[in-house]
């Protein structure tokens, strides 16, 4: 038999190096699960299309002169992708609890945090994909971004938090969750009617009173907003500023309680 | 006996959750390099014995030990001396075998040489080579149980617990997993076995604790369990029911049981063998003629039931 070699590490290291071999394995399973990958391609073209098409027309009376739909609508049918696809996350969670591997892991010399963060960065791989391709679709029906390299560089900053944040939010629902079907009517109820009730696909001058109170200030508007002026060049007001801050706040929370819970869960 | 010689110490664990107490008073000992099983029905606490050990859950009462690390002290110190294989297939059903195997070898903390140096050893003793690069959900039964076990044992750890490995297995997987087991306890490792099945404790373990309704109802090698239920017994099949009739007249008073189709005479005899040669010469003085015999010695069922009424009343 082999002379086996162990690595000797501090915590915090080995803290990371469990994290990096979950999120490898996280990422294998975004490759090779096809029927996700395959709607990780084509669900933002239908959405971007069909939103373009069915409501083009209708919503571009209400934008100010000279702003096409198409511009207007990629900030929010992008940051509604990410939210949507961050649902990937509670499902992958799920579904590693009611198997035994959970257990597995909670038997190794390893850290449980890392089972989390391997789902959670990799929702980061899988909605760069998303985004990617939503982008490319774009520029060939009508998309015409006025970004330049530093607007460039902010939008990619912010999904990037965003898609942290909501992964996190959405690891919560996958430690609660009971059933993968459980997953996906939770977050429909909470996802659905935080991008429809958002700027993301019309502006909120002309929703009710209380609905346009409660769109303006949650968190998907503000993302959507920042994203929108960097795409269109115009000023960005507090809205990137704003936008990190409710970021960072989701994180700070969701983070420690989505960890407490995993590990109040798997002692049961 | 010597305690260094104890590499897993059980004493006095309670668990319950909510209402159910699953486990009321729980104490025993493994012996390094040995194999102890613990047979009980079903939800007599094996499993949730096996968790606490692992440190999957914490004990409401109780200490255990394993190789000298405190499961409530140094869960870490016991991580990372035991390899669990549970009762379902603790695999990743996306990965390869061999990626699940140098994924598991890189978070027990392996170097990346040895990690994949291992996978390469265990696929070949445990027969996986041809299906080390397909993704574990293409695996048989069999295979998923095998690379489970695999997996458990990437690290060489010295203490191994087995949680029901044959469960739902058909015959043939199930006798594979016993080779492999054999073959592991030549190695020198200590493993803790749950089952539920006698025949299974009775073959591999070399000493049983038998639990029912969370407490250990009995304890003790194969042979000494058995040997508390009694007496082998002489099955005496006779050719016809006319021998029949004049065999249950003739030995009349040894006879403990006979069976419906008037065939067949049980008779309790001294492992010995010095009964059966007196019983046959009686019934051969007799002219009584007699098809065949068989000896039944007694099964850990007959302790299994015993036992377990005992407890029942």
């Amino acid at each position: 038999m082999t002379e086996l070699e162990f690595t000797k590490s501090s915590k915090v290291t080995s803290f990371f190096s469990d994290s990096l071999i979950m999120i490898k394995r996280s990422s294998r399973h975004i490759l090779r699960n096809q029927d996700q990958l395959l709607g990780t391609f084509f669900q933002p073209i239908m959405f971007l299309v069909l939103f373009a098409s069915v409501f083009g027309g209708a919503i571009e009376q209400a934008l100010p002169e000279g702003i096409s739909y198409i511009d207007f609508l990629m900030a929010g049918i992008i940051v509604q992708t990410v939210a949507f696809g961050s649902t990937t996350t509670a499902i992958a969670i799920t579904n590693d609890l009611q198997k035994g591997i959970v257990d597995r892991f909670r038997s190794l010399p390893m850290s449980n945090l890392a089972v989390l963060n391997g789902h959670v960065v990799s929702d980061i791989f899988r909605n760069s994909i998303s985004t990617t391709v939503m982008i490319l679709a774009g520029l060939v029906i009508g998309f015409r971004p006025q970004a330049d390299f530093v607007g460039w560089v902010g939008i990619i900053g912010i999904l990037f938090l965003f898609t942290f944040a909501f992964s996190w939010l959405s690891a919560i629902v996958g430690v609660f969750a009971k059933s993968v079907e459980a997953v996906q009517w939770l977050t429909f109820v909470i996802i659905f009617p935080l991008t429809f009730a958002s700027s993301a696909f019309t502006p909120t001058e002309n929703m009710g009173k209380y609905l346009k109170l409660f769109a303006e200030n949650q968190p998907i508007t503000q993302v959507v907003e920042a994203i929108r002026a960097l795409i269109l060049g115009v000023p960005v007001d507090n809205y990137v500023i704003s936008s990190i801050i409710w970021c960072v706040v989701i994180i700070a929370v969701a983070m420690p309680t989505a960890a407490y819970l995993f590990n109040r869960k798997t002692n049961e | 006996m010597n305690d260094s010689n104890k590499v897993i110490t059980v004493s006095g664990l309670q668990k319950s959750f909510k209402d159910n107490d699953v486990l009321k008073d729980v104490s025993f000992s493994v012996q390094k390099g040995t194999m102890l099983a613990l047979l009980g029905p079903n939800g007599a606490g094996k499993t949730t014995t096996v968790r606490i050990l692992s440190t999957l859950l914490s004990a409401d009462a109780g200490e255990v030990k394993v190789d000298g690390h405190d499961v409530v002290k140094d869960p870490e110190g016991v991580r990372s001396v035991i390899g669990l294989t549970g009762q379902s297939a603790a695999i990743d059903d996306l990965l390869t075998g061999r990626e699940n195997l140098i994924m598991m070898g890189r978070l027990y903390r392996l170097t990346k040489q040895s990690a994949i140096a291992r996978a390469d050893e265990l696929l070949k003793e445990f027969d996986l080579v041809d299906a080390a690069d397909r993704p574990a959900k293409t695996y048989s039964g069999g295979m998923r149980r095998r690379l489970d076990l695999a997996v458990s044992l990437i690290a060489t750890p010295p203490v191994i617990f087995l949680d029901e490995p044959t469960t739902g297995l058909d015959p043939r997987s199930r006798s594979v997993m016993w080779e492999i087991i054999r073959n592991l306890m030549k190695k020198g490792v200590t493993i803790l076995l749950t089952t539920q099945y006698l025949e299974e404790a009775d073959q591999l373990a070399d000493k049983i604790v038998l639990i029912n309704d969370g407490r250990v109802a009995a304890e003790g090698t194969p042979k000494e369990l058995k040997d508390k239920v009694g007496n082998d017994q002489l099955v005496v099949t006779l050719k016809t029911s006319k021998d029949f009739n004049a065999a249950t007249k003739q030995l009349k008073k040894r006879i403990v049981r006979t069976n419906d189709d008037k065939r067949k005479v049980v008779i309790p005899i001294a492992s010995d063998g010095k009964d059966v040669a007196s019983i046959l010469s009686k019934l051969q003085a007799s002219k009584i003629h007699v098809e065949s015999l068989d000896i039944h010695k007694p099964t850990l069922d007959d302790v299994f039931m015993i036992m377990t009424e005992k407890q029942g009343k």
